[in-house]
Parts: structure tokens; sequence; C-alpha cells
């Protein structure tokens, strides 16, 4: 067993990002103050000193203008990370994003690829108010052509990007904005790429299953661990990848608890829990014991005061609490 | 290689205007063609014909090697036969057959051919600048002495993403040769209700950009100013930005009673469109006859009839392939361009 | 020659008005040239020709208003024989999906007590265990999850299952009773080894009974002599319960109830065989009150799916008018039909004496997976003895 080290999610992205730029020297990253700022979330600090401007390229704020020329890089032999600072700005490059990048290569019969990666810090929790709160992650993942990750877990976060990166299509790498302080082990040497295919479960359980993704997945173990106290037993799944949903492991999860909540930060109303949701009544309906349960954002643009905001978004006693009613309790 | 502005000659020799006159007749002639083939629902969607601004795409073209990019919009078949984009491909791709040259996927509006370096075809006004702005970066970060050559319209100098490309490109200094084509209309709204400021090449100066002003009826006006363009931008002196002013012949689109604009406007600028002048010119000073021109005519006419036979008899693809080529597979092997 | 038709304009544009022809015939006509203005939703935008010739005929008038394709003209080119166009044949209609073939009737009933809620995986559970879900209760908020049939495994479970049913719906569509019911018969008949026991009853003292009786009653109470059929047939089933039950899965479950199933006839042909449910703990009276009940109900196709699918064996006396025998074709899941032939007059021996007597044939029907000829012929005996004591109906 490898000794292992402990590092922030925040430490994991700026490692993940620099091993990239030291393995393939197509690779820059392009963005808002990823440069001399070292990252709004300070995710590239140091990397300018080391990589230099050419490779670590500071943006004028014109995102549908950088995230646009981040694709037709890729289409050109690059391989761009561009980042967008967040989530929110990124519906200025929507056209881009859907009209190019996810487009481009079913457009032209196959012709053109475009192997770009694009990082998005997302979600709400430190009372940024309504236009920068948002969990937009479900749009990204409605969009054929489009692949969509959230790592929520230190070790995803080291490890999925080198992994989008040798993708030939666009990746979109959501960052829940709550986790970059969050602390995790590693490994100290070995490869630590990680696939970008499959859920995992994190906590094994028997009589319901959590899914889930991103920020929400700490609350999800959190409620876990109270309802373990109480005699319940729930198993954790980290969706890990939001398009394609890695369907046959929610699937087996289910037929076996015959119960499952889903926990998504986005909007109840069109959200990516709507569509797995209607996966599991399609293809585990006959393996139900309760109807499925959702566990998602209130319909309110996200308020700024603390009561307000944890009103509005999921937390684990909300969990705890659908979990119950799933069991009829 | 030195040079100052002004001074890169074409050498118009009979050869040169006979291509220059084949491209722009093959071009009228075709456009002509589609406009027949939709009233007959063999080409359906939208059709946008670029019948009046042919000397623009051929004029352009020739100063573009076989390694440069092109990028442009919906209104696309005039450069993507002037690029070299095979005419029965083209052809299918109206049609939306399985050899057209994007499979019967993008139709008359989304043109793809890699081989090219032909990026497209656009149906979003001005979606192409930011591409060409990435598609310059990667060759000047890799090192390539190529020239991205981003072709659009007057409505695009409105769009946000216009003036986001125009900054980026002369903030990076990327090799790009930026080519409006301003036709004085955004569909159907006049470029004076449009734009503040008509002069498009001012938008292009304000990002410290180099802006010309070209007659884009005068073929070879065109082409004398994108030789300068392009050799400017080889020579690494940043980007170049070409306002063209051309008029289209025919409305936005098919389907459009061309209520914004008159008549007579329209047959005013066909006496001075960009066949009729440079036949004038080339038979005046005897650099073509009369002969060359109607054998033009005759082998544009047979190249456009086997193109229409190729797209007739081309198979569709089939239903079951719908989902092909959304993703590219896992391992590297897709056609990026180098 | 050639047809020059009302031209598409656009993806949306199917119609267009005629308002104005700019050649008329005779004229000459050069390819590029406008021949006409056409009104679409749009405004009014003039079509070109694509020909040179000479205008000739003119086929559509000002006015008009004609879909895209319509000829509006015909243009004498000079050209004999225009190039055959080949007509771009359409891609080949995506292939629907077939639609998904309803599931076959689970052999266990999946008739909801009414009221209570049973998700799929309890549902499925219980089939699994062979559980009657009439049977399980419900937890306090009235649902039947897993829970609900686990506990009930736990205690001993009513052991009759009950028959396929159509789901619970108010009516019945007559016509796919119908074809269900033809279905049925012949599945019966490819799948249940029938055997067949008949008696000779004599039904003088039924019938001598019943004249007696009804001659004492008023019209609307007279009773049929099916009604004693019915009663008698049902006591007999009680008392011989391998003929009374279901058959599901390979498993026979006799009933502890008699419903007997009573063939009628429908309008427009076929016969349903609704059931009256505890046919053997009912009075005479009772008995026709409901046999006169299913009939009209039967032809006015307003019958109750209970109804159809609670019988657990079937009686029919549908020959009454002209048959002798029946060998009536079993209902699945039932195990055993009852077919009465006519009342017809015959020669009767008794103690070595000749004469005749008011008889029926009765045949059983059996199925032999679950019974045999001496269960049918039992039961003939039940039958018979109850017959001959009409009063004690």
């Amino acid at each position: 067993m490898s000794a292992m080290r402990r590092i922030s999610y925040r430490e994991a992205v700026r490692e993940a990002l620099r091993e990239a730029l030291l393995r393939d020297e197509r690779v820059f990253l392009m963005g808002e103050d990823v440069g001399r700022y070292g990252g709004s979330y300070a995710c590239s600090m140091g990397l300018l000193a080391e990589f230099g401007e050419q490779r670590i390229r500071d943006t004028p704020l014109c995102e549908s203008g950088f995230v646009g020329a981040s694709i037709g890089a890729a289409m050109n032999g690059m391989r761009p990370i561009v980042e967008v600072m967040t989530v929110n700005f990124s519906m200025l490059a929507l056209d881009q994003i859907v009209n190019t990048a996810a487009a481009v290569r079913h457009m032209s019969g196959g012709q053109f690829s475009v192997p770009v990666v694009i990082r998005m810090a997302t979600g709400a929790g430190r009372q940024l108010a309504a236009q920068h709160s948002h969990s937009l992650e479900c749009w990204y993942a409605h969009v054929p052509g489009i692949r969509a990750v959230a790592p929520a877990t230190v070790a995803d976060a080291r490890g999925m990007l080198w992994t989008a990166l040798l993708d030939q299509n666009p990746v979109v790498v959501f960052e829940h904005a709550t986790l970059y302080n969050d602390e995790g082990d590693l490994p100290a040497e070995g490869d630590l790429a990680v696939d970008i295919e499959h859920a995992v479960v994190r906590r094994p359980g028997r009589d319901v299953t959590l899914i889930t993704y991103g920020g929400s997945l700490k609350k999800a173990l959190a409620a876990a661990d109270a309802l373990a106290a109480e005699g319940v037993e729930s198993e954790v799944i980290d969706l890990r990848v939001l398009r394609p949903l890695d369907t046959p492991t929610l699937l087996e999860s289910v037929r076996r608890t015959h119960r499952a909540v889903i926990i998504d930060e986005g909007w109840r109303s069109g959200s990516l829990s709507g569509e797995i949701a209607a996966q599991l009544a399609e293809q585990a309906f006959y393996d139900l014991d309760a109807p499925i349960a959702r566990v998602c954002s209130a319909e309110v643009p996200i308020p700024y005061a603390r009561h307000l905001e944890i009103a509005a978004t999921p937390q684990a006693e909300g969990i705890v609490a659908a979990v119950r009613s799933v069991l009829r309790r | 290689m030195s040079h100052s502005a002004g001074e890169t000659k074409v050498r118009l020799t009979r050869e040169h205007a006979r291509e220059l006159m084949r491209q722009m007749i093959l071009i009228r002639r075709f456009e002509e063609k589609c406009a027949e083939l939709y009233t007959q629902e063999k080409i359906r969607g939208f059709l946008h014909l670029y019948s009046g601004e042919e000397a623009n795409a051929v004029g352009v073209m020739q100063a573009l090697t076989a390694d440069d990019a092109v990028v442009t919009t919906y209104r696309e078949h005039g450069h993507a036969l002037a690029r070299g984009l095979p005419i029965n491909a083209v052809m299918a791709e109206m049609y939306g057959k399985v050899t057209g040259c994007s499979r019967g996927h993008g139709g008359s509006m989304h043109l793809f051919g890699a081989a090219q370096r032909f990026y497209g075809g656009n149906a979003i006004v001005g979606g192409g600048l930011p591409l060409a702005v990435g598609l310059a970066l990667a060759d000047k970060l890799l090192g390539r002495p190529h020239v991205t050559c981003c072709f659009f319209g007057d409505g695009a100098a409105a769009e946000g993403e216009f003036h986001e490309s125009m900054n980026l490109a002369a903030l990076w200094r990327l090799p790009i040769v930026f080519v409006c084509e301003n036709n004085l209309y955004g569909m159907g709204t006049a470029l004076d209700r449009a734009e503040s400021v008509t002069d498009i090449r001012r938008h292009a100066e304000s990002y410290g950009m180099h802006a010309e002003t070209v007659d884009g009826m005068n073929v070879v006006d065109v082409e004398v100013a994108a030789r300068r363009a392009a050799e400017a931008v080889r020579a690494g002196e940043g980007p170049r930005f070409m306002e063209n002013h051309t008029y289209r012949f025919r409305a936005h689109s098919m389907f459009d009673p061309e209520l914004y604009r008159s008549k007579a406007e329209v047959e005013e600028w066909k006496k001075h469109g960009p066949i009729v002048r440079f036949t004038e010119w080339t038979l005046d000073n005897n650099t073509l006859h009369r002969d060359d021109i109607a054998a033009i005519e005759a082998e544009v006419t047979q190249l456009i009839d086997e193109a229409v036979a190729f797209a007739e008899q081309s198979p569709w693809e089939p239903v079951t392939d719908l989902l092909r080529d959304v993703y590219a597979p896992r391992e590297a092997g897709g056609a990026v361009a180098p | 020659m050639s047809e020059f038709r009302m031209p598409s304009l656009g993806a949306d544009m199917d119609v267009g008005t005629l308002v104005e022809w700019m050649k008329h015939p005779g004229d000459h006509v050069t390819r590029g040239d406008a021949i006409a203005a056409v009104e679409t939703q749009k405004g009014v935008i003039e079509i070109e020709v694509f020909e040179t010739g000479i205008l000739d005929d003119i086929r559509v008038q000002v006015g008009q208003r004609v879909p895209v394709g319509t000829v509006l003209a015909v243009i004498r080119t000079g050209n004999e024989a225009p190039a055959a166009q080949t007509v771009a044949e359409k891609p080949a209609a995506a292939a629907r999906p077939t639609p998904p073939v309803a599931p076959v009737a689970a052999a266990v009933s999946s008739v909801t007590p009414a009221g209570a809620k049973i998700t799929p995986a309890a549902r499925r559970r219980a089939l699994e265990l062979h559980l009657d879900l009439l049977a399980l209760r419900a937890g306090a908020d009235g649902v039947i999850g897993l829970r609900e049939v686990e506990a009930s495994r736990a205690a001993p479970a009513a052991t009759a299952s009950r028959p396929p049913g159509a789901a619970a719906k108010p009516g019945i569509d007559m016509s796919e009773m119908r074809k269900a019911i033809a279905a049925a018969m012949a599945k019966s008949w490819r799948e249940i080894p029938h055997y067949f026991v008949s008696s000779t009853i004599d039904v003088e003292p039924m019938l001598a009974w019943l004249e007696r009786e009804n001659a004492r009653r008023s019209m609307p109470e007279r009773l049929h002599y099916a009604a004693l059929l019915i009663k008698a047939t049902a006591l007999a089933l009680k008392a011989v319960p391998v003929l009374n039950g279901h058959r599901v899965n390979d498993v026979f479950a006799p009933s502890s109830q008699v419903h007997l199933g009573i063939a009628i006839a429908m309008r427009g042909g076929g016969l349903i065989a609704p059931a009256i449910l505890d046919a053997d703990t009912l009075d005479l009276a009772d008995v026709m009150t409901h046999l006169d009940d299913l009939v009209v109900r039967v032809r006015g196709g307003r019958l109750r799916s209970s109804e159809m699918t609670a019988a657990t064996a079937t009686f029919s006396n549908l020959g009454e008018d002209t048959a002798d025998t029946l060998q009536p074709v079993i209902y699945p899941p039932q195990v055993a039909i009852v077919g009465c032939g006519r009342i017809v007059e015959r020669a009767w021996a008794e103690h070595a004496v000749l004469s005749t007597r008011r008889t029926m044939v009765v045949t059983v029907g059996g199925d032999h997976r679950v019974s045999d000829g001496r269960a049918a012929a039992r039961f003939l005996g039940h039958l018979n003895e109850l017959l001959q004591h009409p009063e004690r109906l």
C-alpha cells in the first residue's frame, strides 16, 4: 500500500492542471484571471510562472469569444482547458458550446472533433445570491455531443482532468464551489487518472439508494450517517458523470434496495433528477417499493440571506426526511 | 518577404483571368440551379444565395494556400466552391444525401470540408468569429505559418461575438484575415438602421486592427487587397480586416418578398455586377474572348448537370446510422486538422 | 414541353395564390424571367421561370390558390422529350417503433382490493409466493409494500388464487370480451385434457315441484327451472371440491366458495359466463334475481370485471331448446363445467316398468389433470339426489 498524502480539492485541481501541462505541450489553460491572479478559486496559482503566458493565458471578459476560441483551437490541434469562472457566466458562451462544440462533429458528418475541456465552478452555499448561485449542470447534460462530469471528491478532482483531455469530445467539468477547501487522501505516487464513465457507490446499503452528484454528495453522506443511527442503511451513489449517465449502476442498486431518493441542487422543475427518475421508472418500475423521491432546490432564485439560502437548497435534514417517507416510517 | 502596401501585383494572365471568370460563373450558375431545385423541393430548409457576391469569395481565395483555413457563414456555397470543395459533394449535401460533404447532416448552411480546411457554414450570425480566433490561436501556438480567413456579413458587426473576436485577435496578434462582406442588408434591415457607425472598417480599427475598404464587385480589386492582407498576416503583422462593399442580387433567402428594398436598386447593382464588369474588362483589353466565356458557360453547365445527377442518384444515409458521429470514439484517430 | 409548377419558396410554404401573370400565352420567356407573382403569408413574391421557350398554356388563373407543385402553365421549349427527372426517392420512412404489446395478464390476480395501493415490488413478490393479493393487509397508510407481503407470508395465507382479470374498469367492452373468450376457448381446448361424463337425470320431480310452486307465486316471483339447476349444481360442487376452483401455474387450488359462472348468450354471437357469487348459499328467489340481472346486464354490456373473473366453475344450459347433450368446454383457469341438455320426454325403465319421464342429460366436462371421471360421477350423483328433492333447494 503506497503512502498517502492529504490535499485539498483545490490543490488537486491545480495538480491535475500542472500534470496535464507537463505531459502534453498541446495543453494550455485559458480563462479570466487564470494567470496573474492565480485563478479566481486559486486553482492555477503559480502556473503562470512555471509555464508562461502562452500556455497560461489570461483573457478579457468575453466568454463567448474565448470559449469559442478554445473550441477553434481544439479543432486545430491544441488541447485547450478553458476555464469559465462560474457556470453563471457560462450562459454567455452557451451558443458556442451548444451550437459549435457539441454540434460540429455530427454536423460535419464526422470530419471534425472538438477535444476541448471546459471547467466551471458551480453551485450555491456561499450567500452569493441569485446571479452567482446557479446549478445548471442539467442544461449541459441535456445536449448530445457533450460529456459532462462532476468531480465530488479530491480523487476525482485530481484524476478526471487527464481523462477528459484524452477524450476527443467536448467535456464540461463542474467543480462545486463549496468543495475547494475540502480535503482528501491521495496516493503519493502512481497514475491518478480515473475514468469518466462510471458512477460509484460511495457507501453501500440495503434499505434505500441515494443518488447524487457534486456538492450534494457530502450532504447525502451526512444524511446516511444520521439514518444509520436509526437502523436505516442507505446506499449512496455518486453519479460522477452526468452525461452519459451510468444507468446500469443505478439500476443494480435500486433493484436491490427497491427505493430511490435523488438529490440534485438544480431547481426541481426540469432538473437532472427528473431525468434519472424517469429512467428508473422506465427500467426499474417493477422493482420499486415506493415512489421515487427527489430533494432539489426550491423554485426560487437563490436568496442571499443565509437561512433563506439553506431553505432553498438541499440539506441533510431534507434528505433524511425524504428517506423516511419512502420507507414509510 | 518584404513589401509595401499596394505593391502586391496580380499577374492577370489570360489563364488567371479565365480561372477567375470560370469560378465566378460556376458559382452564379450553381446558385441559380439551387434556386430552381429549391422550388422543386429537392433542396429544403433555408437557402441563402450568393448571386452578386461572387467576386468576394473568388478574389479572396486566390490569396490563400491549401494549408490556410476558411470560416464562413450560411451563405457559403460560393466560398465552398471557390475553396475547392467538390461540386458533387456540395450538391449532394444540398439534397441531404449521404454523399454530401457533411453526409447530409448539415444541408445548405453547414458545408464542411476537412481536406480543404473549410470549417463551415454557420447559421449563427457572428458564430464563426470566435472559432476563427481559436483556429488562428492554435496555428500561432504551434508555430505554423497558416492564415485563417473568416468571412461574415455586415449584420455580424452588431453581435457581441464580433467585438470579442476583434479584440482577441488584435490583442493576441493572431494570423487572421477578417473579410466583412457588406451587402448593405442584414436580412431585411438596412445597414444604417443597424449600425451607429456604418463604416464597418472603423469598428475593426477601433481595436487597433489594420482595415481596408474594398470594392467587392471587382474581383481583381478583391484579389489584390486579399493578397496584401494575407501577406501582412503571414509576415506576423497581426490580423487584417477587409470590408468588401458588395450586394446580393437575390433575396436574403428564398422565402423573402424583399419588402425592404426597391427593385430599381437591385437592377442598378446588377448593371455593375462582378461578372458583368469582369466580362467587360477582359473583353475590352482582350484578355478573354467571347468564345472563352461561351466555353466556360458550357463547361459549367455540364459540371452542374453532373452534380445534380450525382445528387439525384446518391443514396440517403440509413436511419440506423442516426446516432453515428455524435461523439468521437474514445481512442484518438478522429480527423483533427493537422 | 415543360410544366411550370407552383414553386416552394420556403420550408413552411404549402400553398400560394396566383395574383398576376406577367407573361401571356404566346410570349417568349427566357430562363430567369419573372413569369408570375404569387401571394404567400410573407407577401407577394415574383416567381421566375427556369426554361426558355414559348409560354403555351396557362392552367391556373389569377386569384386561384393552389398547393405547391401544382402545374401553373406549360412552356413549349422546343426540346422534344424533356430529360426525365429522376425522382429522388424519399428515404424509407423511419421504422415506426412497434407499440409495446400489452403484457399477458399475470396468472395471479391483479385485482386490487379497492382503496389499497400495492407497490410493483410487492405485487411481484406476492405473485412469486402465490399469495392472494386480496388477502394481504395494507399498512396503516393504506399501502401494501414488501413489508406487508413478507408479514402476510409469515401468517398462513389464503390459498385460493384469483383468476386473471382485466384491470378493474367500469363496464366491459363486449367486443373485446368476445375476442378474449374466443382466445380462451381455443387455449382451453388446446391445453386442458378434457374428459366428459354424462348422466340422464329424471327431472319430473323438479318440474312437478316447480309447477306447483309457480302456481302459488305471483308472476314476478315465479321461478325458472334453471334456478333449481343452478342451486343444485352449486351444492353438488361444494360436495366435490376437486371440481370447484382454479388451476394456476400447474397448481390447483380448490375454492371454499362456489361462484358459479352462468353461460349466457351475447347479442351478436358468442357466450359469456359471469358468476353468481356464493351460489350455494343463495335461496332460489335470489338465484332467480341474480340470473335475471345477469342476463339483462350481459345484453346491455354492463358486466363488472369481478363477475368475469370470480367464477370457480361454470354452468350451461344453453342447449335447452334443441340439444340433447352438451359437451361444454372448460373456461380456464376453472377445472370443470356442467352442461345441461334440453328437457325431453324419454322412455324410462324403472323396476322393470316402462314409462316416460321428462329427463335431461347433464354432462360434466372435467380437467383430467385435476380430476377424473369418478369425481364427475360423484358430482352427478349428488346433483341427481338434490334434484329429486327440489323442495329442499
